[in-house]
């Protein structure tokens, strides 16, 4: 029988990856291990090594199109040395027992048969929530015979329970907030929207370009708002006189040249951020929901934000407590490089503990970065500036750090962050303590 | 200027001028997309304008006529036996179907739709070739392309179309009366046809596989046009089977299997009338991943677009019914959804009308098929003999039928016979697509004396307290 590659089980949860391109045709001789598809998933874009090898006589997918785990995507001709069975296993690591073959998506799917009573309502009303992207089947009519009417749908549309009263009433041109708020609105309760509405059509002001999200941008669009809206956030800003750690980085970076390895201030930061997540555990946790419990990690994996031209990407450096800082600077030279060439590995993206955002090669005092869920607490870090300072009455000039700690205000009060932030500040104003305690 | 093979980008190209393909093409250009028609005709209008709907109501206009004037007879005034001058019939409908192609033509142009004459191919790579006999092809590299190529009758095999044997195509274009016509088929196509002949002299014996005319409409609307039919057709032979034919010099010999019929019948003239079948074979869709059902229909989702997220499928080529105002509600859905609109073809109700003598119209759910969805239905029924219009018209024989969802009173179907039935329909299929309730229909005033009154008594019928006819007892 003729071998099949399959999309296989990337781990992770992620059921299906975007072919971003594909590496090999039909009629080509390939081997074992080599990389016939570039895949993006919601983490990472990744090569995929085909687990056999021998002439490709179909490539079943094209650049641009999604596939579900299974589907296949190349079928090898039947050689005279087909009787690799066992070669069937998986050699790639990400590359498990491929599930059963599930058909590639189409984009238009056929429309299943109909069930059960249809939505009553009109014309008109369906088509609007078509416009506002309500489901009317979700929604509750409050018509005669249970007819569904514009109140309904924009009620569904805001995320409002029935009996509250529409955001706009029997008017789809009214915007609320463009109309003060007049007798009629007075006393009733405030609507919170937990569902968006619908945007305006901005091509009637002017032309307009759409670029779709793809995947990552999507993924951290998704992750981001997650984040913003479940964990209340607090930002701690404070100032690190690293004029001492970075006497120390340029002497360092001179002699460390002919290994090439940078001595980025990131690198001091991730190492700083162990130390002190060591010394502060509750900084280095997540909170279960399921079971309220406080899950205190006894690992330090340090995320360093990325921006690559997908988007930005959060590589992890793992076991940071253990490692020297010629050691982290190496691996994170390594690690940034992959993650921007769109090589992270979905190893490299996932485990980490606690997150180093600096952008600080771009300028800026102070950011309040959104904490990379499921963690409890980022650095963001600004540029570093040399600044008049007062030491022993005297105005001195020392190279000035901004930083800023956003915490989950749920987990981490307002004390603990001081302590922690000033604990950072001290092992960056006094940077042996990052050889000596790290 | 000489365009060689260059190929010319276009926002959108339209496969097939028919009502589905023309809508479609109108509405994309109104919403600013630059739009190709392509259509094989040297006119527009499609299968429905040329060789179907258009024509077969001209000549089932005038076969009403002749109707009604032999009926009126009874009430007391006589006209002689109608001559029929199939030439300037056939003439006159032609008139009728050039005015409205010259109209089409002219619409298109106002809204600066490029009609392109020819057949169009899907080729590689978003591209649409299309042929003509006497004129290069053109190539078109489309953004978006909406398949609206229509059907064809459907053969017999073993039965081509020549001159004993006429599809619903030749018998349109009305080549002669023939004395004997046997229609194979009694779907709506054959007892149109059946009809238009009958009133013009012809003998007409209609054959049908199945036990019941109109397969698949409900028995209480086709029972009275049967009976009608009965009398206006010399035969009408169910559960029969069309074994054979032989061609003798002067007529055809049919045999017939099937209870009631007789084992030979010759007629001068044979008309096939089984179905219609969607024209997707030679559209280059290889070239796509658009796909199609074993039956040859293009698979749609709800927007109307094939599994090739370019390509969208409308009218007879994306299923039944193979009605031209599906189609064009269909082609208006899909050039919204590739103009970016949200859209989706989502009707209640796809209304139905056989334009025989008496019309049965029907649109929504029957009975039976409100139960196989699961909803507990009502329906109740109102023979035109309480109608004092239907009465005074001498056509008493009507039925207008309401099909309610029990506990809700919400309109969910609507079933007419009767003479207008089609016309009537209308009400009917606004209330379901508005989510009607039996209260709304029946205290809607309607014109009194009208055949719509029967719509209103129903709804009171539903709700308990008709005026004409007897209160329900409980």
């Amino acid at each position: 029988m003729a071998k099949e590659f399959k999309l296989p089980d990337l781990g992770e949860g992620l059921t299906e990856a975007e072919i971003v391109s594909v590496l090999v045709h039909a009629g080509d001789e390939i081997t074992e291990d080599q990389a016939v598809l570039l895949v993006e998933t919601e983490k990472a874009q990744v090569e995929l090594p085909s687990p056999f090898g021998g002439r490709v006589a179909t490539v079943h997918v094209q650049a641009g199109q999604r596939v579900k785990v299974g589907a296949v995507l190349l079928s090898f001709a039947d050689g005279p040395g087909s009787t690799v069975a066992a070669s069937t296993a998986p050699a790639a690591a990400a590359a498990r027992t491929a599930k059963p073959a599930v058909t590639v998506t189409p984009a238009g799917a056929p429309s299943t048969p109909p069930t059960g009573l249809p939505p009553a309502a009109t014309p008109a009303t369906r088509r609007l929530a078509r416009e506002l992207g309500v489901e009317l089947s979700h929604v509750r009519g409050t018509g005669p015979g249970g007819r569904i009417l514009d109140e309904d749908v924009h009620r569904a549309a805001s995320g409002g329970r029935p009996g509250a009263a529409p955001a706009a009433r029997g008017d789809r041109t009214s915007s609320p907030s463009a109309s003060p708020a007049g007798p009629a609105e007075m006393g009733r309760p405030l609507v919170v929207p937990t569902a968006l509405p619908s945007l305006p059509r901005f091509e009637q002001w002017g032309p307009v370009e759409r670029e779709p999200l793809r995947n990552i941008r999507r993924r951290s669009a998704e992750h981001l708002a997650l984040a913003w809206a479940v964990i209340p956030h607090v930002t701690q800003h404070d100032q690190a006189d690293i004029t001492e750690l970075e006497t120390m980085r340029r002497r360092h970076q001179k002699r460390g040249a002919e290994g090439s390895v940078d001595l980025t201030l990131t690198v001091f930061l991730v190492k700083a951020a162990a130390i002190a997540l060591r010394a502060h555990p509750r900084f280095n946790a997540s909170l279960d929901h399921a079971t309220g419990e406080l899950v205190l990690k006894r690992y330090y994996n340090v995320g360093v934000a990325v921006e690559t031209d997908q988007g930005l990407v959060v590589p992890v450096l793992r076991g940071v407590d253990g490692k020297g800082i010629r050691e982290i600077a190496a691996e994170l030279a390594t690690l940034v490089a992959r993650t921007r060439e769109g090589r992270a590995t979905l190893e490299d993206l996932r485990s980490g503990t606690f997150t180093v955002t600096n952008t600080g090669a771009l300028g800026g005092t102070g950011a309040t970065p959104i904490i990379n869920y499921p963690e409890v607490a980022i650095l963001g870090v600004g540029r570093s500036r040399p600044t008049p300072v007062v030491r022993d009455g005297a105005i001195v000039p020392r190279l000035i750090l901004p930083l800023s700690l956003a915490f989950d205000h749920r987990v981490i009060d307002g004390m603990e962050a001081a302590r922690f932030s000033t604990e950072l500040v001290g092992l960056l104003e006094a940077p042996e303590r990052l050889f000596l305690e790290g | 200027m000489v365009m060689g093979e260059l190929p010319r980008e276009v926002d959108l190209v339209v496969l097939g001028g028919g009502p589905g393909g023309y809508a479609a093409a109108f509405r994309a250009a109104d919403l600013g997309l630059d739009t190709v028609l392509v259509e094989s005709r040297s006119a527009l209008g499609g299968e429905c304008l040329h060789v179907g709907c258009i024509p077969s109501k001209a000549l089932l206009g005038m076969a009403a006529l002749i109707h009604d004037a032999t009926e009126a007879e009874n009430a007391g005034v006589a006209f002689g036996p109608p001559r029929v001058d199939a030439a300037k019939l056939r003439a006159w409908t032609q008139r009728s179907i050039d005015r409205l192609g010259r109209g089409l033509a002219a619409v298109a142009k106002v809204r600066g739709v490029d009609v392109v004459a020819g057949r169009g191919r899907f080729e590689k790579d978003g591209a649409i070739r299309v042929s003509q006999d006497d004129a290069p092809p053109a190539t078109f590299k489309f953004k978006h392309a909406i398949v609206a190529t229509g059907s064809r009758p459907a053969t017999l095999p073993g039965l081509e179309v020549g001159p004993r044997v006429w599809d619903s195509t030749a018998a349109l274009s009305l080549p002669s009366v023939p004395a004997r016509l046997l229609v194979v088929g009694g779907g709506y196509i054959g007892l149109e046809l059946g009809s238009v002949y009958a009133a013009l002299g012809s003998e007409v014996t209609v054959v049908e596989l199945l036990d019941g005319l109109l397969p698949g409409v409900d028995r209480d609307l086709v029972t009275p046009l049967a009976r009608r039919l009965g009398k206006q057709f010399k035969h009408i032979f169910l559960g029969t089977k069309l074994t054979a034919t032989h061609e003798t010099a002067t007529a055809l010999t049919v045999e017939l299997a099937g209870e009631g019929a007789p084992k030979q019948l010759e007629v001068d003239q044979l008309l096939v009338a089984v179905g219609r079948r969607p024209l997707t074979d030679d559209l280059g869709l290889e070239h796509t991943h658009a796909q199609r059902d074993p039956r040859g229909f293009i698979v749609v989702d709800a927007q109307r677009r094939t599994a090739d997220p370019r390509i969208f499928a409308i009218g007879d080529v994306a299923g039944e019914p193979m009605l031209a105002h599906k189609a064009m509600a269909e082609g208006m859905v899909a050039a919204a959804a590739a103009a970016g609109r949200p859209a989706a073809f989502e009707p209640l109700a796809i209304p139905a009308v056989v334009f025989t003598d008496p019309e049965v119209a029907w649109c929504g759910l029957m009975e039976a098929q409100a139960h196989a969805r699961g909803i507990e239905a009502r329906a109740v029924k109102v023979p035109w003999s309480a109608s004092g219009r239907a009465v005074a018209m001498g056509r008493s024989d009507g039925l207008t039928k309401l099909v309610f969802e029990k506990a809700s009173g919400r309109l969910l179907g609507v079933g007419l016979v009767g003479p207008h039935a089609g016309d009537l329909l209308a009400e009917g299929t606004l209330a379901v697509e508005m989510g009607a309730v039996a209260e709304d229909l029946a205290g809607t005033i309607h014109t009194h004396p009208t055949l719509s009154e029967t719509l209103g008594e129903a709804a009171e019928l539903f709700l308990g307290r008709p005026i004409h006819l007897p209160p329900p007892r409980d």
